[in-house]
Parts: C-alpha cells; sequence; structure tokens
C-alpha cells in the first residue's frame, strides 16, 4: 500500500489541518495557563496577608441601612440579603426603563420618518444630541438640574390633587386591598374573560355580517359591570389611598424616590435614542413594495404603518434592540453617582465593612454577566418565535 | 467526521494535561513586583523602613478634600493636620521634614492602595476598628486624633436627633458611617432614610437642594464643611452642628501588618509628639532643651545624654526602633509639639474652629496620654 502521491503531501509544518488544529491547542493552554496564574497570584497575594478566598463573611450581619429596597431588609439582616436588594434594585430600574425605552424610541424613530418636516428636524435633533453626550452626564444632569431643583417637600406640587411631586420623591395614588381583595381579584380576573369572549364574538358578527362591531366599547363596558358588580357584592374590597405631604416625606401613595427617577428618566432618555435608530433604520430595511402594495390596496397611512411596515421592521429590529436591553443593565451601574442604591453602591459599603474585595467583585462580575445572559437569552427566545420560520 | 473527532480528543488530551502539570508543581507565582520581596524581608530586618530610609522619602497616603486634615487650596500640594504628622515622620526617619512624597487617596481605596504598596504610610483621617486591624491588615498607631461621628443640620430645624424620626440622613458610602448612622436611629428607635451618595461633593448639592435634613460624618469633617460653606447659602452659620456623639472615631496613622519596625517607629512619633506638649518641649525651644536638657524624661525623649545627678559620664537612651539619636529633635522642630499642630490647624483661631475636648492631653482633662520614651 504504497503511497505514489507521498512526495506531493506538504511537510507537516506547512500542513493547514495541521496547523489549523496546533493554532488552537496552543490558544487554549495559553488562556488555561494565563486563568491558573491569575487564580494562583490572588490567592499567594492573599496568603502573604494571611487571608484566603472565603465567602463565609457574606453570612454575617450588614449593618447598614438601604434607602430604598423592593424585597424586605433592614440593617440587621446578612451581606447576602443586602446585596440581592442591590440586585433587585438595579432589576426593577432595568425591567421598567426597558419597557419606556422601546415605546419612546419606536415612536420617535417613526417620527424620524415623518411626512413632517418640523417633526423630523426636531426628532433628529434629539437623537443626535442624547446619543453624543456620555450616559454620565445626562444622568447627573438630571438628578441635580432638573430633580433636585423641583419644589422641596412643603411646596410639593399637586397634579389634580391626587398625585404629588417634590423633589424628595413622587407619589401616585395605591390601591391598598382590603380583607376580601383576593376573593375581588378573582371577580376582576372573570371579568377580564369575560371582556375578551365579548371581544372575539363581537369580531365575529363583524365578519360574518358586516355589522359595526364597536367591540371596544362592547369590551370595556362587561369589564367595568362584572368588576363593579364584584365591587359592591363584596363591600369595599380596596380602597384608593392618595398621598399626602408629610413631615420629612410623601406618606403614602405609590412613591418614586428621586434617585430612582433620576436614573430611570436619565437612561430611559438615552437609550430611546439608540432604539429610535434602530427603528428607523429598519423601517428603512422594509422591502418598499411592501409599503407600495399596502398603498395600493387602500390602506391608510397609519393602517400601512400598523398593518405591513412595523410588524416587519421590529422583527428585523428586535436582535439590535436586545443590546441596547443590555447596556441599560449594565449603565444602572451609573446609579452609583447620584445615590440610587444599586450593586455598585452597595457593595462599595459592603467592601468597606467586610473587606474582602476580590470576593466582592467577583460577584459584582457574576452577577452582570448572569443577568445579562439570561435578558439576552429571553430575547433571543422572543425573537426566535417572530423570526421568519423556515429561512436561514 | 473523523477529523473533528480528533480535534475534539486532542484538545481534551491537552487541557488534560496542562491541568495536571500545573496540579503537580504549583508554580511559584509570578511575581515581579517589589513589594513582596521587601514584606519578605520585614521579619529579618527593618524592611519598609529601611527602604525608606534609603529611599530618602516617604510615601504618605493621605486626604486632600478634608480642610483642616488634609486639604488642597487650589493649586499646590495639601495642607494640614494629618499633612504635618507626616512630615513628622519623615523629619524623625530621614532628617528632612521635606522628604514627602503625598500619594491622594479617596476612602474606598485606601485600604487597597496600601496593600498593594503605593504608599508607605496611612494618615488619612482613618478610624481604627478591630476588623480594619484584622480583615484590612492594618498596624495602627497611637490615635492622632479622637474623633466622633455627628450630625449637621440647618440652623434651628432640630434641637436633637431624637427629633428626627423619619429624616432623610445624607451620607457618603465607603465610611464607618454608614453603619454607625444605622446603629444610632436603631437604638434611638427612630426610622430614617440613609441617602448614601459616593462623594462630598455631590452630596453638598443636595443638601443645598433640600434633599436631606441632616448630614452625617466626622465632627472633624462636618466642622470643616461647615466653615467652608458658601456664603451664597448663608455662610457656616446657616447650619449648625448637634451636640450628640453617634460614634466613637480614634484617627490613627497606620501601615501595614508585615511592616511593624516603620510601624513602630511611627508609634513612637506620635507619642513622642504628645509627650512634648505634656513637657513643655515646643519648636521654639527644643534645640536648647537638647543642648541642655532641663530633666531626665526631656533628655530621653530628645535622645540627649541624662544628666547623671552623681555627676558621672552620662549616656543617652537608645530605644532600638531603627531611628537616629534625635530623631524627636528632628520631628519638633520641624512642626511643633501636638498641642501647637491642633493649634495651627484645628484650634480655635483657624476657621474650623475646634476645641480641644476629649484631644486635649490628659493632664488637661483630656485622653491624649503618651506612652513613656525611655
Amino acid at each position: 500500500m504504497a503511497a505514489p502521491a507521498g512526495s506531493l503531501k506538504p511537510p507537516l509544518w506547512r500542513d493547514v489541518r495541521v496547523l489549523r488544529v496546533v493554532g488552537q491547542v496552543a490558544f487554549v493552554i495559553a488562556v488555561v495557563v494565563i486563568f491558573q496564574q491569575m487564580y494562583l497570584n490572588a490567592t499567594f497575594q492573599l496568603a502573604e496577608r494571611g487571608r484566603e478566598l472565603s465567602y463565609d463573611f457574606l453570612d454575617s450581619r450588614a449593618g447598614f441601612g438601604v434607602k430604598e429596597h423592593f424585597i424586605a431588609y433592614s440593617p440587621n439582616r446578612s451581606f447576602w440579603r443586602v446585596f440581592w436588594v442591590a440586585v433587585t434594585n438595579a432589576m426593577v430600574v432595568t425591567f421598567a426603563g426597558i419597557v419606556l425605552a422601546t415605546i419612546l424610541g419606536v415612536i420617535i424613530g417613526i417620527a424620524r420618518l415623518s411626512p413632517s418636516w418640523l417633526l423630523r428636524k426636531i426628532t433628529q435633533a434629539y437623537v443626535e444630541v442624547i446619543r453624543n453626550v456620555p450616559a454620565l452626564v445626562q444622568i447627573v444632569f438630571w438628578y441635580t438640574v432638573v430633580i433636585l431643583a423641583i419644589p422641596r417637600l412643603k411646596d410639593s406640587i399637586s397634579v389634580f390633587d391626587v398625585a404629588l411631586i417634590s423633589n424628595r420623591g413622587a407619589a401616585i395614588p395605591a390601591i391598598r386591598g382590603g380583607e376580601d381583595f383576593g376573593m375581588w381579584s378573582l371577580g376582576f380576573l372573570c371579568a377580564v374573560v369575560a371582556a375578551v369572549f365579548v371581544w372575539r364574538w363581537r369580531s365575529k358578527v363583524f365578519d360574518e355580517t358586516g355589522e359595526p362591531h364597536y367591540r371596544f366599547l362592547w369590551s370595556s363596558g362587561v369589564l367595568v359591570a362584572v368588576a363593579g358588580v364584584a365591587y359592591i357584592l363584596l363591600g369595599d374590597p380596596f380602597s384608593i389611598e392618595t398621598p399626602e405631604i408629610g413631615l420629612r416625606n410623601l406618606k403614602g401613595g405609590t412613591q418614586v424616590s428621586p434617585e430612582f427617577a433620576g436614573v430611570l428618566i436619565g437612561l430611559v432618555v438615552y437609550t430611546a435614542a439608540f432604539i429610535a435608530e434602530i427603528v428607523r433604520g429598519s423601517i428603512l430595511a422594509v422591502s418598499k413594495g411592501q409599503k407600495e402594495a399596502a398603498e395600493a390596496l387602500g390602506l391608510t397611512p397609519g393602517q400601512q404603518l400598523r398593518y405591513v411596515v412595523l410588524p416587519q421592521a421590529l422583527r428585523i429590529a428586535l436582535p439590535s434592540i436586545t443590546n441596547q436591553y443590555l447596556n441599560f443593565w449594565k449603565n444602572t451601574s451609573l446609579g452609583f453617582f447620584i445615590a440610587y442604591p444599586e450593586i455598585i453602591n452597595i457593595t462599595r459599603t459592603m467592601i468597606n465593612q467586610a473587606g474582602h474585595e476580590l470576593e466582592v467583585f467577583s460577584l459584582v462580575v457574576a452577577i452582570y454577566l448572569a443577568v445579562s445572559l439570561i435578558l439576552s437569552f429571553l430575547m433571543n427566545v422572543l425573537n426566535r418565535s417572530v423570526a421568519l420560520k423556515g429561512g436561514r | 467526521m473523523r477529523s473533528r473527532w480528533m480535534r475534539l480528543v486532542a484538545l481534551l488530551a491537552v487541557i488534560a494535561l496542562v491541568g495536571i502539570a500545573c496540579d503537580r508543581d504549583t508554580p511559584e507565582p509570578v511575581d515581579t513586583d517589589n513589594e513582596n520581596t521587601e514584606n519578605g524581608d520585614a521579619a529579618q530586618g527593618g524592611g519598609l523602613l529601611d527602604e525608606v530610609i534609603s529611599r530618602g522619602a516617604i510615601r504618605c497616603g493621605v486626604n486632600e478634600t478634608v480642610p483642616g486634615f488634609g486639604f488642597t487650596a487650589g493649586q499646590g500640594e495639601p495642607e494640614g493636620f494629618d499633612i504635618d504628622f507626616c512630615r513628622a515622620f519623615a523629619a524623625a526617619i530621614i532628617g528632612d521634614p521635606e522628604a514627602i512624597e503625598l500619594v491622594p487617596i479617596d476612602a474606598d481605596n485606601r485600604f487597597i492602595a496600601l496593600q498593594n504598596g503605593d504608599y508607605d504610610v496611612l494618615v488619612r483621617n482613618t478610624t481604627w476598628t478591630a476588623s480594619r486591624d484584622g480583615n484590612e491588615g492594618v498596624f495602627f498607631a497611637h490615635p492622632n486624633f479622637y474623633d466622633g461621628q455627628a450630625m449637621m443640620v440647618r440652623t434651628g430645624e432640630f434641637g436633637s436627633i431624637e427629633d428626627m424620626d423619619g429624616a432623610n440622613i445624607c451620607v457618603t458610602s465607603g465610611t464607618t458611617t454608614e453603619l454607625n448612622l444605622a446603629d444610632y436611629f436603631g437604638t434611638l428607635g427612630l426610622d430614617f432614610t440613609p441617602v448614601t451618595f459616593a462623594e462630598n461633593p455631590q452630596l453638598q448639592r443636595a443638601f443645598v437642594r433640600g434633599r436631606c435634613d441632616g448630614w452625617t460624618s466626622d465632627r472633624s469633617q462636618l466642622a470643616g464643611i461647615r466653615s467652608a460653606w458658601p456664603d451664597g447659602e448663608g455662610g457656616p452659620d446657616a447650619l449648625e452642628i448637634l451636640d450628640e456623639v453617634m460614634s466613637k472615631e480614634p484617627l490613627a496613622p497606620g501601615v501595614l501588618d508585615s511592616e511593624v519596625a516603620l510601624g513602630d517607629a511611627i508609634n513612637a512619633v506620635v507619642n513622642g509628639l504628645i509627650l512634648a506638649e505634656e513637657l513643655g518641649v515646643t519648636s521654639g525651644n527644643v534645640g536648647q532643651m537638647a543642648g541642655d536638657p532641663p530633666s531626665g524624661p526631656i533628655a530621653s525623649l530628645l535622645g540627649a545624654p541624662v544628666p547623671d545627678p552623681a555627676g558621672g559620664e552620662a549616656a543617652a537612651v537608645d530605644f532600638g526602633l531603627g531611628l537616629p539619636q534625635d530623631f524627636m529633635v528632628q520631628a519638633i522642630s520641624a512642626v511643633g509639639n501636638y498641642g501647637e499642630i491642633f493649634a495651627q490647624h484645628l484650634g480655635p483661631n483657624t476657621p474650623l474652629g475646634l476645641e480641644r475636648g476629649i484631644n486635649a492631653l490628659w493632664t488637661n482633662g483630656g485622653i491624649q496620654y503618651a506612652y513613656p520614651l525611655r
């Protein structure tokens, strides 16, 4: 079995297939060695100071207060608890923020292509200014220049006597459930189901007979009627609590702190500018024939946008918007500068109380990474569900 | 298909090999910075102390944002109480009070920077606590200032902290302050909202706008901030510092645990400056007293031969600290004794206007009490 072509085979060091394997192996070795050295160096340095890598301190008492928390907390809870307080604080801003930024971004993205010259120019100016100023500058601006300049507590601005705004926070009325609130919620759920059912029925009638459907009127009427009957039957299952001006803070209602508002507004305005550009680009990417076909069918410009262009544009936009969501999550760390108790703010205090910089930093890295990965996983699932099937 | 398998197997084999290799010989970590070799030497010799002497300069980690203690006014070097202690260390160890290198450092990074060897001595209004001794590995010298946490409010708004139920309290992160705040309000059974800022300037802006009812920090810091309160906001009289002491804050200079020789040296200087005040040795008379010491303790402090009442040959005491014989003469002539330093930077005739209070000598009703230099 002598190989007659043997002399044509290149030597090993010039064989592309061999070189590829060798290159990859060398890369893996380099990565493993670098990380191993970093780990050994860190543990060696700690040992030199008589310390070792340990996360046990997380179970000891934190001891410091936190301004706002969406999970229960007191200074007597552990460092673990206060870390989760920080994470939930950052998450709440993120989830509220990406919803608002998406709405604002889509509206501005559409307005960028509006037939109105004024609207086009205003939104263009917005996008150009916002995109080119650092997020930190904007957050500090919103907080110090705008929010802190709102009148003080005793001169709070009252909006129609239901909402209050001051530089110690803003508050809107809150629903406070009574004893039978659970029962009523069940009733409300029934009302929603009934409303959906009525909506479908009216749509069917419209499709079959062509008589006006009035489905919005019908459904909302059913919703209010069922929920109202439940309310009367249960006898005041909940009450509306309107906020009032307290001695040092607003009292009652659902409150938003100035710091939360600063981070939220700053990042929503910032991120919306990027989303607007993505949306604009995606609308332009929808083939022109689609719009022309819609026009030929006699759809109004609004209908063209809503039923033909936007559904296709948002499908194109989704992967890029995911990036903006991830940026939003990471940018919450800037809240640190305006006293919002997010991850950096809290862990800074943790490090100062307990030491263990390396351990705390590793936690910070891990949580930013984990939430980013989960967020991008969820967005990928969403993307896959709306992407064109069968394509590649 | 086969080649992909081969590649995978090769990859796994290599990873396994590397893992085994690294496991076997647990290589000496790559370590090129000289701080660690110094740390190693510290056990045998003077370590960092020797290095400071041969370098001819001492590097102090200082604050430059607290008036009176360490503050940079406009351009130029920081000045203040803590800076003068750094100069005293330089005078004592090297013989030249200007042989200093000031490393401005913020509260967060002070310990990491000390551990990294970015500077030699921490003189930065730092509270001595057990966990800083232990967790951060700092060796603290005798406290040069006994401070305490206090509360600053707009004049006339509150009579005492007990009136502050539900108040918003501005505080900077990265200090022991946040813990004391929670403990103090918790003990009184009062509710409060901490508004935690990264730095004082942002906090001040929020406080000016009425975001907070109170501002808590060490009394010395608050006095400094109040003294520099802008006239547009009503000047210092617009604010008052409540009488309550919310915590004990002994501020002390420190070095790394491994640098015992340097730690002993700066401890001797701090004690020596306090003792000098007690014995009446000032920057004005130190030269004369060193030449002709009026008493045994003064002679011993200044490294002069202690006069023998019987008229025999006088001999000087050697403390064995690795310092020059006349180190306290150098330190006192450079910056004066403890009382002089205090009066110059913090006392009633300065913008801070702090009384000596518990920082008075033990002979005057305070708690400043130095070990004997003998």
